[in-house]
C-alpha cells in the first residue's frame, strides 16, 4: 500500500491511522482482512483488475478510459465528462471519484502506467517484500499461479481469480479460501461484459435503416389511401 | 380572492426558484459532494434516476403522438400532438439541464461529439438526446412561425415535417430503449427481478406507456390551469392505444419472468420484491380502467389511469436505478434536500416555460386547415384560446 502511495503521489496517512476499508480517491489499492470461520484472518487485496476486455472502457462514451497494449487500463481526465457510467459497468466495484472537488476525476489503479513507461514495475510489486504481489506477462503469471497451487494444494484453493472472470483479467489472484467466501466478486460472470451491450449497440444501423423505411412507407401508404379516399368523394 | 391565490402561488414559485439558484451556485462552486449524497457506491442518484432516466421517458409523448397523429394518420389525435411535442421539447431541454448539473465535468461535454466511443451505450443515449432535441425544436418551430405569420418559413418546414417526424421516432426508439441497455452491462449488480436481456424492449414499451399517459395528465392539467377544454374524444381514443401498449408491456413482463424462471423471487418478501410488486400492480390496476369502455370515456377515470401509469413507469425507472442496484453496491442512498430541490426547481422552470408558450403560441390549436372531429376546434388566428 505504501509502495502504491509513493508511486502515485497519494497522501501518506499517519502511522496510527486506521487502514482504509474500501478503495477511494486516495487509495488505489487496499489490503483488507476477512474473518473466516476455519482459516482465521485472511487478507486480500482490492485493486483494479485490469480486465482483458474492460467493461469500464466499453462503457466510457468518450474514450477517457483506455486499455493499453501492456494491459494497463488508464484514464485521461481531459476527455472525461464525468458521467460515471464506468462505476455502473465495472463488475469489481473499482472506480472511485473525488466527489468534493469542483472538477472531480476518476481515481483507480492505473497499473502505474507512468512507471511502466519508464521501464519500472508497478509500485506495489516493487515494494512487496514477500513475493505475494508479482508483476509479469499474463501467461507467465498464470503458469506461476498454477505451479503454486499444484505445489501447495493444502494452502491454496484451486481457483485463479481473473483467469475467466469477466472474460479474463490481467490481475490474477489465488487464495487459501474460496473467493466466494469473501463475499465480494460473487456475481461476476465469465463472459466479457462489453459483449452484452454491443449485442444491442451493433443493431443500431439496422434500426435506423428499417425503422426509417418502415415509417416512411407506412406514411406513404396511409397518406395515399386517404388522398384517394378524399378524391373518391369525401367519405370521411 | 383570485388575486390573493395567485400571490400565494407566486410566493411559492419565487421560493422554489430562489432556492434553486442558491443551490446551483453551491453545486458549481463547491462540487457534487457538497450538495448531493452521491458516493462511489451510489454514483447515480436522483438527478440521473429521476431527472434524466425518468425525464426522457416522461417526454416520450412527443414521438408517440407524432407517430399516432402524423405517421399512422389518426387525425382524431391531432389536437393532442402539438402540446405533446412542446412538452417533449421542454422535457428534453430539462434533461440537458439536469446533465449539466449531474456531470462531473460538464464543460467536457463536447467530447461526446469529438471523441465518441461507439461501443458505449452512453454514447448512443447522448447522441440521440442531442439530435432529438434539435429535431423537436424543428418540429415545434411551425407554431412559432404561425404566431408571427411567417408563412413562407412555415411552408418550408411543412415540407420537411414528415421526414422530421420519422427521424424523431427512430431516434426516440433508439435512446428510449438504450436507457434500458445501459444496465445490460451490469448483470451481477442489477437484481434479477429487473435484469433481463429484454431491458431495452421493456424500457421502450414503458416509454410508450408513459408517453401517452403523460399526454392525458397534461391535458387535464392544462384544462385546469390554462382553462382549456378537455379534448375528451381524442383522449378516449388515445386510451385505446394506451390499453394496447399496457397489455403488451404486461404480456412481455409475464413472459420474461416465466422464461427466466424468477417468479419465486417476485413473492419472496424481500425489499426488492416489495418494490417490484407495487410497481407492476400499478400497471395492473390501470388495466381495467382502460378496458372498460365507459370508464375510458369518463374524464375522471381515464385521467386517473393516466396518473397511475405515469407513476408506474417512473417507479420502474427508479427501481432499476436504486432499488435493484442497492444490494450489489451495499449502500443505502437517500437524496439530499438539495437534490430534491434542484429536481423541483427544474420541473418548475419547465412548467413555467410551458405555461408561457401555451399562452403566447398556437399550441392548443391547429392552424393548417386539417379537418378533425373536434367540433369546437376552430383553427382560427394565432394565439387565441378557447375557454371552457
Ligand atoms: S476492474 Fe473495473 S475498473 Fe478495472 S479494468 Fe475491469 S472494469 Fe475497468
Amino acid at each position: 500500500m505504501h509502495g502504491c502511495r509513493h508511486a502515485n503521489d497519494l497522501p501518506i496517512p499517519a502511522p496510527d491511522a486506521t487502514p482504509p476499508e474500501e478503495l477511494d480517491g486516495d487509495n488505489f489499492t487496499a489490503v483488507l482482512p476477512h474473518e473466516d470461520d476455519d482459516a482465521g484472518t485472511v487478507y486480500f487485496r482490492r485493486l483494479c483488475m485490469h480486465c482483458a476486455d474492460p467493461a469500464c472502457v466499453s462503457a466510457c462514451p468518450v474514450h477517457a478510459l483506455a486499455k493499453r497494449d501492456d494491459g494497463a487500463v488508464v484514464y485521461d481526465r481531459d476527455l472525461c465528462i464525468g458521467c460515471r457510467y464506468c462505476f455502473v459497468a465495472c463488475p469489481f466495484h473499482v472506480p472511485t471519484y473525488t466527489w468534493t472537488r469542483t472538477a472531480p476525476v476518476v481515481r483507480k489503479c492505473f497499473l502505474c502506467a507512468h512507471r511502466l513507461d519508464a521501464g519500472q514495475i508497478p509500485g506495489c510489486a516493487a515494494a512487496c517484500p514477500t513475493g505475494a504481489t508479482v508483476f509479469g506477462p499474463r501467461d507467465v503469471l498464470l503458469h506461476l499461479a498454477r505451479e503454486q497451487i499444484a505445489a501447495h494444494p493444502d494452502r491454496y484453493v484451486d481457483h485463479i481469480l481473473g483467469e475467466h472472470e469477466a472474460g479474463g483479467t490481467d490481475v490474477l489472484m489465488i487464495a487459501s479460501i474460496p473467493f466466494a467466501d469473501l463475499g465480494i466478486w460473487t456475481d461476476v460472470i465469465e463472459r466479457p461484459l462489453p459483449e452484452l451491450t454491443w449485442m444491442v449497440q451493433e443493431k443500431i444501423p439496422y434500426v435506423i435503416g428499417t425503422g426509417g423505411l418502415l415509417l416512411g412507407g407506412l406514411y406513404w401508404v396511409i397518406n395515399r389511401r386517404m388522398r384517394l379516399g378524399r378524391e373518391g368523394g369525401e367519405e370521411s | 380572492m383570485i388575486r390573493r391565490r395567485i400571490t400565494v402561488t407566486r410566493v411559492i414559485l419565487a421560493i422554489i426558484l430562489l432556492g434553486g439558484l442558491v443551490i446551483t451556485v453551491r453545486r458549481f462552486a463547491l462540487g457534487l459532494g457538497a450538495v448531493t449524497n452521491l458516493s462511489d457506491s451510489t454514483p447515480w442518484g436522483l438527478w440521473v434516476g429521476f431527472d434524466v432516466i425518468s425525464g426522457v421517458a416522461l417526454a416520450s409523448g412527443g414521438f408517440t403522438m407524432a407517430f399516432l397523429a402524423h405517421i399512422s394518420g389518426d387525425h382524431q389525435l391531432r389536437p393532442l400532438a402539438r402540446p405533446a411535442i412542446l412538452t417533449a421539447l421542454i422535457g428534453y431541454l430539462l434533461v440537458v439541464m439536469s446533465l449539466i448539473y449531474d456531470l462531473g465535468l460538464p464543460w467536457h461535454m463536447l467530447n461526446v461529439v469529438l471523441n465518441p466511443n461507439i461501443h458505449s451505450v452512453m454514447f448512443e443515449v447522448a447522441w440521440c438526446v442531442m439530435l432529438y432535441t434539435m429535431v423537436l425544436f424543428l418540429e415545434f418551430l411551425p407554431s412559432v412561425f404561425e404566431r408571427f405569420r411567417a408563412e413562407r418559413w412555415r411552408r418550408w418546414l411543412h415540407a420537411a415535417a414528415v421526414p422530421l417526424y420519422v427521424l424523431g421516432i427512430v431516434l426516440s426508439t433508439l435512446h428510449q430503449s438504450s436507457l434500458g441497455s445501459l444496465y445490460l452491462i451490469a448483470p451481477g449488480k442489477l437484481h434479477p427481478l429487473w435484469y433481463t436481456e429484454m431491458l431495452p424492449l421493456m424500457f421502450f414499451l414503458s416509454a410508450l406507456v408513459i408517453g401517452m399517459a403523460m399526454v392525458m395528465v397534461e391535458a387535464s392539467l392544462s384544462a385546469r390551469f390554462l382553462q382549456h377544454r378537455l379534448p375528451m374524444d381524442a383522449l378516449a381514443r388515445l386510451g385505446q392505444y394506451l390499453l394496447f401498449v399496457v397489455l403488451l408491456y404486461v404480456a412481455f413482463r409475464v413472459q420474461d419472468l416465466t422464461y427466466r424462471g424468477v417468479w419465486d423471487r417476485v413473492l419472496d418478501g424481500s425489499y426488492e420484491s416489495t418494490f417490484f410488486v407495487v410497481e407492476n400492480l400499478l400497471f395492473l390496476i390501470a388495466l381495467p380502467i382502460l378496458l372498460h369502455p365507459g370508464w375510458r370515456r369518463r374524464p375522471a377515470t381515464l385521467i386517473s389511469a393516466g396518473y397511475l401509469l405515469v407513476i408506474a413507469v417512473v417507479m420502474h425507472r427508479l427501481d432499476v436505478t436504486f432499488v435493484g442496484m442497492r444490494r450489489a453496491t451495499g449502500a443505502a442512498y437517500v437524496p439530499t434536500l438539495e437534490e430534491f430541490w434542484i429536481s423541483l426547481f427544474l420541473v418548475t422552470c419547465g412548467a413555467l416555460v410551458f405555461g408561457l408558450a401555451a399562452r403566447t403560441l398556437p399550441v392548443f390549436e391547429r392552424g393548417d386547415g386539417h379537418a378533425h372531429d373536434d367540433a369546437h376546434a376552430d383553427a382560427g388566428g394565432a394565439g387565441r384560446h378557447r375557454l371552457a
